[in-house]
């Protein structure tokens, strides 16, 4: 295909796309995406490339790779069209199955399609699991029905056509004025109004202009950004040239990290494709709108996430935060006006000049609108990415979307906002899951991460786990926060390790108080958080350890033991050949005891008794 | 980051009015709040700040309030530019708990040093609850000497190495500093004696920087007094370097 010179001629590629495309019968599209790729879904790709030729019915099946669909578990995810039938967790050796039953004599596989954990109903449509029914998937919801390596699939969707549409019939001003009524909020996680942003940085004198997408997304567990950049880039790209437009910026970067390959290809395949057709580059479908995009490699650190650190890493400097009484809106790369958003936030631009304002105020509560993606993962039946409208109660997302705690455990705690964010207990599961709700209650939104726990994680060796994340990864320069986090970290430690004093709460309450107070960046400034939230709502935990020499989840190594329950053992002798430790004392036959001082609480004669005869006690 | 407050002062800038605990001020725009407040004797404490270097905001204990605008702000005033109207106070209750908590999290990183135990004291950290760090070296990760190689020296010797709590000063790559001339610089900044520049005979040593270097005697009085890799610097490096005949005397006998 050549440049396209006007948006008459993008629409006629679009109609002979759509043309081409009606010919075929079926279209099978299987998940390429990180999750499902880890359950080797490249292999059954292949395999039914094979099959497909083996029936000589290329023709007629399209077979599509697609990006994330979100059910990660469930993967390798198939879907078939029309129909939409879901089969889950497909091998190699179902492959032949589905092309001769499903595709060639419309028979639903009843073994491959998704059976709820809890009812035990099947669901033939995807968009009838549970998982999916209640989400608004405004944002993700592409990703199943594109090959992100084809920017005619995007096209096919309708691609471009807000671009056009920004380029052809509104001014830029227009185009900021529509994203404020929308009230399109930073989904990286401050949640700052994006049109706001955008304002200043167009209104900055200086004539050089620059945008940028964060995809560093340092998060452990989080990769809903991944997700899109792998599944749809160019939805990416079209609200990154939308918003350069509006800003008056000849030039963007997207700054991914190293570790996100598949991210790293699709996204410079799309920026070839889009600028091969014009959609990119020089004077963009003949209106003389210029705008280049260039990738930047990034290490891959937890901080380079923050703004003034990633433009730093932009420059090619070490990317730790710098003091900003100008923002990077107004001076940012180079010291020139720079717009950041995150990878989510840019997604909904196309989606907001398509639909319409209305139609998106429509979604999500007050001050929050549209939706926002979760990576939804811990103690909790269905994991993988939800997509909600902002205001969604948590309750709804951990029982309804994510089918409630497996093995009928008692829920504890849900962790929001990545690594800084806080735990939230029971009592707060009605809470509203926006930007707002969740910083009163003494947590954050951050970029999208969930974390469920049951009654079997101990608070006081979450809240340990999280700082030893943060000290690690704080940038070091401020004492406040190098030395704070490793502080809190080490109190915490003593505490998991009985050896916490009374007045620990108070000196952790108070190296907490003066990390989020007198650090320079957001990462000092949220960090503790972990700590803040646990000590507000399961301070009855930290008690526990400190007073009584208890853990009362049963998790922290130096305040347990191991026993047997002389009435159940039968003296099989199963633990006493497993135990690495050689604790087990007894003869085979008989009842058998452990010697608490060679026992290390590792757990393994826990999980090997058939009897129920090993007790944790604290 | 704020330039160096002496490169300000030099330019033609802008002069402001400012307010520090309900006082009025002028000042230079661009100039840092500490800077202001220490050329008019009110004092806040500070360790990473140096007049003739660049400001990094590491240490935090120059924090005041400033209040811009209807904002009310907790900041380091030596990152701080001085700007219209800006009001500043140094000595609130808050500041000085904040002042106390970061100077407990300091003091264990540089427990035997004078000038840190000083104040210490000062700023009413009399009974430290965290213990000394078990296998410190008195370095408090400030970054002055860093910033005066950079800066003022040009040398370019040393640099932070690793991120969080495994935030170092090292030579590159963790070898001799090659670059390191041996001026001492980095000695005269530090303000925890933590850098020891030693002379033995004709050598000269940085161990921290794993450095070196042979020295030249003076030929009056035979003292040993420059390394041969800051004449070799100087010449090279300075604007108007001095005549080489000039390194043949130490300073007292020039
Ligand atoms: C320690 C730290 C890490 C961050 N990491 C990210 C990140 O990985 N991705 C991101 O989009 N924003 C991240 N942010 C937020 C950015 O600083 C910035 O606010 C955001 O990219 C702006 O875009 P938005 O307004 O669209 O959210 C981080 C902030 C901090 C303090
Ligand atoms: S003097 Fe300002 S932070 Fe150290």
């Amino acid at each position: 295909m050549h440049r396209l010179t006007s948006v008459e001629e993008l629409e006629k590629v679009r109609e002979k796309i759509l043309k081409e495309k009606s010919t075929i019968k079926t279209c099978i599209t299987i998940c390429l995406g990180t999750g499902c790729h880890a359950y080797d879904s490249q292999t059954v790709y292949e395999t039914l490339q094979n099959e497909i030729a083996a029936h000589n019915l290329e023709e007629e099946i399209e077979l599509k790779p697609t990006g994330c669909h979100g059910f990660c578990e469930q993967g390798p995810i198939i879907v078939l069209y029309p129909g939409e039938i879901c089969y889950c967790r497909v091998k190699p050796e179902n492959v032949k199955d589905i092309i001769e039953m499903t595709v060639l004599e419309n028979k639903i596989i009843e073994d491959l399609l998704y059976e709820d954990p809890v009812s035990g109903n099947k669901f033939e449509k995807e968009s009838e699991i549970p998982f999916y029914k209640d989400q608004n998937r405004l944002i993700l919801g592409k990703n199943s029905s594109i090959n992100p390596q084809n920017i005619n699939d995007y096209l096919a969707e309708g691609g471009y056509r807000s671009l056009a549409k920004v380029l052809t019939g509104m001014a830029p001003e227009q185009v900021i004025d529509k994203i404020k009524k929308a009230n399109l909020r930073g989904r990286g996680g401050g949640g700052f109004p994006a049109g706001v942003k955008w304002e200043t940085t167009r209104n900055a004198p200086e004539k050089k202009k620059y945008v940028i997408v964060n995809a560093d997304e340092g998060d452990p567990g989080a990769y809903m950004d991944r997700s899109l950049l792998e599944g749809n880039p160019h939805l990416i790209l079209e609200g990154l040239a939308i918003g350069a437009y509006a800003i008056g910026a000849d030039e963007g970067f997207v700054y991914v990290r190293q570790e996100y390959p598949l991210a790293l290809e699709n996204l410079s395949t799309a920026i070839g494709q889009a600028e091969k057709l014009g959609l990119l580059g020089e004077n963009i479908l003949g209106t003389g709108f210029n705008f280049k995009v260039k990738i930047k490699r990034g290490a891959g650190a937890f901080v380079s996430g923050e703004s003034s650190a990633l433009v730093s890493a932009i420059e090619g400097k070490v990317g730790e935060p710098r003091p900003k009484h100008i923002n990077t809106a107004v001076s940012g790369i180079y010291g020139k006006p720079s717009n950041l958003n995150n990878v989510e936030t840019w997604a909904n631009v196309p989606v907001i000049i398509e639909k319409g304002v209305d139609w998106y105020s429509g979604i999500g509560n007050e001050n929050n609108k549209g939706t926002k993606i979760f990576s939804l993962v811990g103690k909790i039946n269905n994991t993988g990415l939800v997509e909600v409208p902002m205001g969604t109660p948590l309750r709804k997302i951990i029982y309804e979307l994510g089918g409630g705690i497996p093995g009928g455990k008692k829920f504890k705690a849900v962790q929001t906002g990545g690594p800084s964010g806080g735990c939230l207990p029971e009592s707060h599961l009605d809470a509203p899951v926006d930007f707002d709700h969740l910083k009163d209650l003494g947590s954050m939104m951050g970029s999208g991460g969930m974390i469920v726990m049951d009654e079997d994680n101990c608070m006081v060796d979450v809240a340990k786990y999280f700082m030893h994340f943060l000290k690690d990864e704080s940038c070091g320069k401020c004492v406040s926060c190098r030395e704070g986090t490793k502080k809190m970290y080490e109190i915490l430690e003593a505490i998991t390790e009985g050896k916490g004093k009374e007045e620990d709460l108070l000196l952790l309450e108070e190296i907490a108080w003066v990390t989020t107070n007198a650090s320079l960046c957001a990462l000092g400034g949220t960090a503790a958080n972990p700590v803040l939230s646990t000590l507000k709502y399961f301070r009855d935990e930290y008690e526990a350890h400190i007073k009584e020499k208890r853990c009362p989840a049963k998790v922290c190594k130096a305040l347990i033991t191991y026993v047997i329950d002389q009435e159940k053992c039968t003296g099989c002798g199963l633990c006493q050949t497993l135990c690495p430790e050689k604790a087990i004392e007894g003869e085979k036959e008989a009842p058998m005891t452990i010697d608490a001082q060679k026992c290390s609480r590792c757990g393994i004669c826990l999980e090997a008794c058939r009897f129920e005869a090993i007790n944790v006690t604290s | 980051m704020l330039p160096a407050n002496n490169n300000i002062k030099d330019m033609r800038v802008k002069m402001i009015t400012l307010w520090i605990n309900d006082k009025q001020y002028q000042a230079a725009e661009g100039q840092s709040v500490l800077q202001v407040a220490l050329d008019n004797g009110i004092e806040i404490p500070h360790l990473c700040y140096h007049e003739s270097l660049s400001s990094q905001g590491s240490c935090r204990l120059c924090l005041v309030e400033v209040t811009k605008g209807s904002k009310t702000i907790m900041t380091t005033s030596c990152t701080y530019p001085a700007m219209e109207g800006i009001k500043v106070q140094t000595d609130t209750l808050e500041i000085k708990k904040a002042r106390r908590l970061v100077m407990e999290l300091l003091l264990p990183l540089a427990p035997d040093a004078p000038k840190i135990k000083a104040l210490a004291s000062e700023l009413g950290v009399t009974e430290p609850r965290l213990g000394p760090e078990p296998e410190n070296d008195n370095c408090i990760k400030c970054g002055l000497c860093v910033r005066a190689c950079d800066e003022l020296v040009g040398a370019h010797a040393i640099t932070f190495a690793g991120r969080g709590v495994a935030r170092t000063v090292e030579p590159p790559y963790d070898e001799e500093a090659e670059n390191c001339i041996g001026c001492g610089t980095c000695v005269q900044v530090c303000p925890t004696e933590c850098i020891v520049m030693e002379d033995q005979g004709m050598e000269r040593r940085i161990d921290k920087w794993k450095r070196t270097l042979k020295l030249k005697a003076c030929k009056n009085c035979g003292r040993p007094f420059i390394t041969f890799a800051e004449i070799d610097f100087m010449q090279t490096k300075a604007k108007n370097p001095p005549p080489e005949e000039w390194f043949d005397y130490c300073p007292d006998c020039r």
